[in-house]
């Protein structure tokens, strides 16, 4: 197990995805994958920069461990209460007029992503990403 | 990321975007587009062959650029991205609302 905390800033999203994608190449996952993975995580960062902490500041804790067949990744905060995967899916087929601006990120975690649950406790939202290693 | 005029081709001003389009940088494309734009060039080429990587906040400055530009009568044309930038375009179903074609060459017939 391997974890990193930092200041939820924008500026420390490089070092946050670094941490993630290192370990995912360590494991073996094809660069095609590393992005995914990044992509996933990238996803649920912003999403606490800009909504869990929307007011005020606070930490991020990433967390990477792993069972016989995932990679692990659990990303957690204490701001505000909330499931991101209770939000409904973008509508992805509306016209360029149409479509809004936003809603697509949970979305990518979705579909890039084995597994995803969404846990609140001790104060703490706790994102879990599950994907499948490369042997598995 | 870095983003760049590289010329015009048929009355279309010709970009080349390169590096990762995340949360960080896709701000600054929105902005040095906007500018590109309101210096009056609504025909706009992106050669995406150099881009690695695309999140949600890269995809929301292109549409907000796309949609800038419909407005004015214009258009965008994405070119040569790779396929992992290309499975993020498709999921999204923004391949659907934004032009894209393999090469610049295709692009530069079809603006």
């Amino acid at each position: 197990m391997s974890m990193l905390e930092l200041p939820a800033k924008i500026e420390n999203m490089e070092a946050l995805m670094t941490f993630v994608s290192d370990r995912a190449r360590s494991l073996g996952f094809s660069a095609r994958r590393i992005k995914e993975i990044e992509l996933a995580s990238e996803e649920a960062l912003v999403n606490i920069i800009n909504y869990a902490y929307k007011d005020c500041d606070g930490i991020i804790r990433i967390v990477c461990s792993g069972d016989p067949i995932h990679l692990i990744i659990q990303i957690e905060d204490y701001g505000s209460a909330f499931d991101i995967l209770s939000l409904s899916d973008p509508d992805t087929t509306s016209s360029l007029t149409e479509r809004e601006v936003g809603g697509l990120g949970v979305f990518l975690i979705r579909k890039l992503m084995d597994d995803v649950t969404y846990s609140r406790q001790d104060g703490r939202n706790i994102l879990t990403l599950f994907v499948r290693l490369p042997d598995a | 990321m870095d983003v760049t005029q590289v010329g015009t081709n048929n009355n279309a001003l010709m970009i080349r975007v390169s590096g990762r389009m995340d949360a960080v940088t896709a701000p600054d494309f929105e902005k040095t587009l906007n500018q590109w734009i309101d210096d009056g060039n609504h025909r706009i080429v992106a050669d995406l062959s150099g881009l690695e990587y695309i999140s949600s906040a890269g995809l929301r400055s292109i549409l907000v650029i796309a949609k800038k530009l419909k407005i004015k009568n214009g258009k965008i044309i994405l070119a040569g991205m790779e396929e992992s930038v290309h499975e993020v375009f498709e999921i999204s179903g923004f391949n659907a609302i934004i032009p894209i074609v393999d090469t610049v060459d295709a692009a530069v017939n079809q603006i």
